[in-house]
């Protein structure tokens, strides 16, 4: 019996598709049983990002209204034999599919995955009343930005009423920004939002370009980030990991003026 | 006796006043009555049917405390209680400070909460998140978000956060500016809110005791 986790917000834009690509990447990799779910139907994306668009055959709503069995919808990962996606219609939109079923389809799931990564689309309308249906935790991504924070504020509110614990991500971490104040310090939005820091996730192009070729991040340890979904999927296997450092290296001509005390 | 009548009793057209003081505690009220009643002014229990009118002065009674009364008059077999009245405003609305709430817990963003009295909240209030109360509204914690004391009309309400920092503030229904006098994080000291000349003004929650809004008797060797 897996573990069923949604990723979620509140506000759009902060990374929860990405994050969900790759935290359900990085526990592949891991070995684990991962199951990947999009239930934002209508604006699907999670295929894109995972490269898996052009093998969808059923989706979410087929399985919900019963016009396929779930095994002949869930789409397996090329990188992986244990990763699976069960892709979002796109011709319908969040009322297609009632609470009750989802949970019929995330018990289902967890039958045979250790972990049922859940894609949340933005708002706390009926699409996140359906993401959260199944979910016994939940992972909140906020970036740096007060509107995110906030949204996630309340988003964590409408967990804790329905009793799901949630700890939190911090995606798109700025650490220039940090530093010149510019930005929410990653303290103070743990503090603000009191709830457990799962970890945080440096901004990368090469999370960008990743989602565009297909190929979440998570693969490549090379990048920072790659590395910071992969200690994320640690952490939440109860590995203890401390969080990245952020700090970017002195260039080697720093390092020479700061020698010469010119820095 | 020296001590100080607590109760006054007086004859109008269609019955009887009872006018009480509204400073005293409500105990040394209710051993007056009792006393009265049973040994003092026994003449008044024979006879015909009397109306009595209770007037609280600005005293407010809680629900309990008005039952008590009703009872002790309605025991003696020709007294009719016609009614309470107070002189505070929207008396009937009020509760006395007796109706303090605690709870625990963060209100968030798009959270409410809303209470008939008193609410003394230990924890956070965040932005976007209400607080709503009859009486008072004590946070330990910060308030952030927006709360509204005497939300029935009591101008007597006041809002006390450790830190005072809200979104919004509302005491009956007068809205507050949301700067505070210490615009510096950190100092350290309380902060409360209340209407002085029916504007919302802030306040160091040390100075609170000079309004003599809630009064406390010392009681000490």
């Amino acid at each position: 019996m897996g573990e069923a986790i949604v990723v979620t917000s509140g506000k759009g834009g902060v990374g929860k598709t990405t994050t969900s690509a790759n935290i359900g990447t990085a526990l592949a990799l891991l070995g684990k049983k991962v199951a990947l779910v999009d239930t934002d139907i209508g604006l699907r994306n999670l295929d894109v990002i995972m490269g898996l668009e052009n093998r969808i055959i059923y989706d979410l709503v087929d399985v919900a209204e019963k016009r396929c069995r779930l095994e002949q919808a869930l789409i397996k990962d090329k990188r992986f034999d244990e990763l699976y996606m069960l892709p979002a219609a796109q011709t319908k939109d969040k009322d297609a599919v009632k609470p009750d079923q989802m949970l019929n389809i995330i018990t289902e799931l967890k039958q045979n995955h250790d972990f049922v990564i859940i894609d949340c689309p933005a708002g706390i309308e009926q699409g996140f009343r359906n993401a959260i249906a199944g979910a016994e935790r939940a992972i909140i991504v906020t970036t740096q930005e007060t509107a995110a924070v906030r949204d996630a504020d309340r988003v964590i509110g409408l967990l804790e009423q329905n009793k799901i614990p949630s700890k939190l991500i911090v995606n798109r971490v700025r650490p220039a920004m940090m530093k010149r104040g510019e930005v929410l310090e990653i303290n103070d939005i743990c503090h603000v939002l009191a709830i457990d820091l799962l970890g945080i996730v440096p901004e990368d192009e090469k999370v960008i370009a990743g989602a565009n070729a297909g190929e979440p991040v998570a693969m490549n340890p090379v990048f920072k980030s790659g590395i910071a979904y992969r200690n994320i999927a640690r952490r939440m296997l109860g590995d203890m990991v401390p969080l990245m450092t952020l700090d970017e290296k002195a260039g080697t001509l720093t390092k020479i003026r700061k020698f010469f005390g010119m820095g | 006796m020296s001590v100080k009548q607590h109760i006054i009793i007086k004859g109008v057209k269609d019955g009887l006043i009872f006018l009480l003081d509204d400073q005293c505690d409500f105990e040394d009220i209710i051993l007056e009555l009792k006393h009265k009643l049973e040994k003092t002014h026994q003449q008044l229990l024979s006879g015909p049917l009397i109306h009595i009118t209770v007037k609280l002065g600005q005293r407010v009674l809680t629900d309990e405390q008005s039952k008590l009364l009703t009872e002790i008059v309605r025991a003696k077999g020709n007294l009719m209680i016609q009614g309470i009245e107070s002189d505070a405003p929207a008396a009937h609305k009020l509760r006395a400070h007796a109706q303090l709430k605690v709870m625990s817990g963060i209100v968030r963003s798009g959270q409410e909460v809303e209470y008939d009295g008193d609410l003394l909240l230990l924890g956070d209030v965040h932005p976007g998140g209400v607080i709503r109360c009859a009486g008072d509204i004590y946070v330990m914690g910060a308030l952030r978000g927006s709360a509204h004391a005497g939300m029935d009309g009591r101008k007597e309400a006041i809002i006390v956060a450790s830190v005072l920092k809200p979104t919004g503030l509302k005491i009956a229904d007068i809205m507050g500016q949301p700067q505070t006098q210490n615009e510096e994080e950190g100092d350290g000291l309380m902060e409360y809110g209340y209407i002085e000349n029916e504007q919302l003004c802030i306040q160091k929650l040390t100075l609170l005791h000079r309004e003599n809004r809630i009064p406390v008797i010392m009681r000490g060797v």
